[in-house]
């Protein structure tokens, strides 16, 4: 009898954390010890206005099963205004995912101030948790480079 | 091929208790470009750097990745590093393995592998860095000042008293703005112009100042450390090198009937006046709207009667440009006009004043010298209502939604000076909330209270109508007792809402600096940096951005100026080289990035381009003004055409290291 090993689904999960606000806050629940899953990848950017759909599509492409994207507060922005623009991007686009079939759940903004240490840990959790009832995200994968 | 080095730091055992840091360096040493990986103890110490400045000079390294602390610990320390050891400081990439990495993982292994997907997002990045240059550009040792009230007066002399030069734009003949029309100041209770008086003196004698009275900014180019600035000098038609100030043609001139617009045009001033007496500069002007002489050319009698022959008919406006390395904005604020606020039948009752008026009535220099005389028939009023909150925290479109902060405050003032002078008055306070937060501010509202029995009642009026015998009936609700009141006042005193200057408007958008919905300037962060603009250069002082009371005003004028000065103080300012950039050939000039760049950065030229078939084309490309760019990326996104990018976070960058981590 063959016995095969059940793998561990564990998700592949890219947050973009803005400089000021969110990746500070994401320094923050480092310094206070909160533990949130290692599959939380953080890329910084100057501003969550600097995310661009491409990115988010790429990442799906490439086998991502959640993205978050996480802002200063609404008027809380280093430059004023851009997270009301990544907002706004980023609702049209989740649609569009929506769409395509890559389930709302997948897709997040979040609002993280540099001193919410712990908003930041509990979002990554609650996403991670969400991310892996979910399970895999298969599409998109026709469209995967190939290597 | 880039030559990338690869540090990863133990930080004692900050990263080395939780994850193998020798595993992340023999795993990161066989990523493509890494010639050299290595680990440490403490990369940050000198003999970490040094390791770092070693293996640059031996390995002819190109980029380096450093597997580490937070780039927002150390960034700028390994940036040193490499610019010391000869490498362009932006080709170092950090990996944050502490605070994203072994700080929050408990099981080795898992942390281990994050650290090493971390490092290798780095290297991918890394890979596509390019050196970066940050420009540099000279500072103009000169400051703006727009608006001459007490903000614009305090940034003034504290920028002039460190040495350098300061222009004040005023808009009307005099500086002292709204501070000047006050009569006693709140909680201390000095005069406003015995204060003011000094500093507005200090201000026209000092050598580093000069004043622009009676004058607009026309026009404003340029950026930080060199904005070229049009000054309008309107024509006063009195040659103010000349005139002494003696006031004989504001005595003489037939003209009498000119509302005086320093009494709120209670009274009335001729046509050549002098706004009050301790006017900065003390020079008079002829109001063109109302002289004989300048509408008919009959007259010229301040021509005759001035000794000093300082009047000039022929006088026109003058534009003056100069250049300016800041500009610190002041504008002010004014009370809201009460179209929308019949039920206090301010139009149709003399009787019913603003606080500001009541502040006029009550003043020495005022149009009653001080008396508290009823405006209609000059008698003296025995029932005074005051109606706090007329237009603020009004979300019903009347008014504004914003409270305007001073209001509680100086209707406790009002109230209480009143019931001191004239103890057989009785005064009134209607009110949503008493709000006194500042030093000594509930100490001062519960003794207007307490001690000078003021009836403070919680509550609004509904309706102010003028009687048959003179009098006004308050019908106002008592929301403690649920009572309606009907009162026989003498006068009514609305705290009317302040808005700020319109001259804000286009102010701002000649700066290019943003304003809120109430045309408030915003600040380039609420908490952090409340007297810096989102724009750089342009700093905000006094009520332009937001209600303020005198004692916040003058901290934030301080504030403003040592900002100004700490600019001003840089030869040369150093840009930050992550700016975004356009690609003049992917480019079609449209507009999309310039609307959405909160710094109005971004301008258009025409361009000409060499076709292959050896014509020339000429197309509009957007250029980004180095200087001006603070590199949020807002505008890479916005561009249809992918011509826009920001250098050190590139559209490729990003995609590497999303490559990377999904791998």
């Amino acid at each position: 009898m063959q016995v095969n090993e059940i793998k561990e689904f564990r998700p592949k999960i890219v947050a973009f954390c803005c400089n000021w606000c969110s990746y500070a806050g994401a320094d923050l629940a480092g310094t206070n010890r909160l533990n949130y899953p290692s599959d939380v990848k953080i890329i910084r950017v100057p501003c969550s206005c600097r995310v661009n759909p491409m990115f988010i599509l790429r990442a799906f492409q490439r086998g991502a099963d959640g993205v978050i994207i996480c802002g200063c507060h609404p008027g809380d922005c280093h430059y004023t205004s851009g997270n009301y623009y990544a907002r706004r991007r980023m609702t049209l686009l989740f649609s569009m995912l929506d769409y395509l079939g890559i389930e709302k759940e997948r897709t997040r903004v979040e609002w993280v101030s540099a001193a919410e240490g712990a908003k930041f840990a509990a979002t990554m959790n609650d996403f991670v948790e969400t991310i892996t009832k979910l399970g895999e995200n298969k599409r998109l994968e026709d469209l995967r480079c190939k290597e | 091929m880039q030559k990338i080095g690869v540090f990863v730091c133990w930080c004692g055992s900050n990263i080395a208790a939780t994850v193998d840091v020798s595993a992340v360096s023999e795993a990161l040493s066989h990523e493509p470009g890494v010639v050299y990986a290595t680990n440490y103890q403490y990369m940050c110490s000198e003999a970490g750097q040094n390791t770092i400045k070693d293996a640059i000079k031996k390995y002819g390294l190109t980029g380096i990745v450093i597997c580490s602390c937070s780039p927002r610990m150390h960034e700028a320390t390994f940036r040193k590093t490499a610019a010391a050891a000869g490498l362009n400081p932006y080709m170092v990439e950090i990996a944050n393995i502490r605070e994203q990495c072994s700080w929050i993982h408990k099981d080795m292994a898992t942390a281990t592998e994050k650290a090493i997907i971390l490092g290798k997002a780095a290297i991918a990045k890394v890979h596509l860095n390019a050196p970066l240059t940050a420009s540099q550009s000279p500072v103009v040792k000169r400051a703006l000042v727009i608006g001459g009230g007490i903000a614009g007066i305090q940034t003034a002399l504290d920028i002039a008293d460190a040495g350098f030069e300061v222009d004040i734009v005023e808009k009307s003949p005099t500086i002292g703005g709204k501070m000047s029309q006050l009569d006693k100041t709140f909680p201390t209770l000095d005069c406003a112009a015995c204060i003011l008086t000094p500093k507005m003196v200090d201000v026209a004698q000092h050598e580093k100042i000069k004043i622009y009275s009676y004058s607009e900014v026309e026009a404003v180019k340029g950026f930080v450390g060199n904005f070229e600035v049009t000054i309008r000098k309107k024509a006063r038609y009195v040659n103010e090198n000349v005139c002494t100030g003696c006031g004989l043609c504001t005595e003489k001139c037939p003209q009498k009937n000119v509302p005086n617009e320093f009494n709120l045009g209670m009274d009335k001033r001729r046509a050549i006046y002098i706004p009050f007496a301790q006017a900065v500069p003390k020079v008079a002007t002829i109001d063109a709207n109302y002289c004989m002489k300048l509408k008919t050319g009959k007259c010229g009698l301040c021509e005759k009667i001035c000794t000093a022959g300082a009047i000039d008919y022929s006088q026109k406006d003058q534009l003056i440009e100069q250049k300016y390395g800041a500009i610190v904005v002041a504008t002010g604020f004014n009370p809201i006009k009460l179209d929308n606020f019949e039920e206090y039948s301010y139009s149709q009752s003399p009787d019913v004043v603003t606080s500001l008026e009541f502040e006029r009535i009550t003043n020495a220099a005022g149009p009653t010298s001080g008396q508290l005389l009823r405006p209609s028939d000059g008698k003296h009023p025995h029932t005074i209502v005051f109606v706090q909150c007329v237009g603020s925290r009004d979300t019903s479109g009347c008014g504004k939604p914003y409270c305007s902060k001073i209001c509680c405050m100086y209707t406790a003032k009002h109230a209480m000076l009143t019931r001191e002078k004239y103890p057989d008055t009785d005064v009134y306070v209607f009110y949503i909330d008493v709000r006194t937060p500042g030093k000594n501010f509930d100490e001062f509202y519960r003794r207007a209270a307490e001690e000078y029995g003021v009836h403070y009642i919680k509550g609004m009026v509904g309706k102010v109508a003028p009687k048959a015998d003179g009098k006004l009936m308050v019908q106002a609700s008592d929301l403690i007792s649920n009572e309606q009141l009907h009162i026989d006042a003498d006068m009514v005193v609305l705290a009317t809402a302040i808005e700020p200057d319109k001259s804000a408007r286009p102010l701002a958008t000649m700066l290019t600096a943003s304003m809120d919905t109430n045309d408030f300037f915003t600040e380039a962060h609420p908490k952090l940096r409340p007297v810096e603009s989102p724009t750089a250069g342009i700093f905000l002082s006094g009520t332009c951005q937001g209600p303020k009371d005198i004692p916040e005003t003058v901290s934030q004028a301080g504030a403003a100026a040592a900002k100004v000065i700490g600019l001003l103080a840089k030869d040369t300012l150093t840009a930050n080289p992550c700016v975004a950039h356009s690609d003049e050939m992917m480019c079609n000039g449209c507009s999309s990035c310039e609307k959405v760049c909160p710094y109005g950065a971004i301008t258009y030229v025409d361009k000409e381009f060499r076709m292959p078939d050896r014509t020339v084309a000429i197309r509009r490309v957007a250029v980004v003004n180095e200087a001006v760019c603070q590199g949020c990326g807002a505008c890479t996104v916005a561009c249809p055409s992918g011509a826009m990018d920001l250098k050190g976070f590139s559209n490729s960058q990003i995609m590497a290291e999303v490559d990377a981590i999904c791998k």
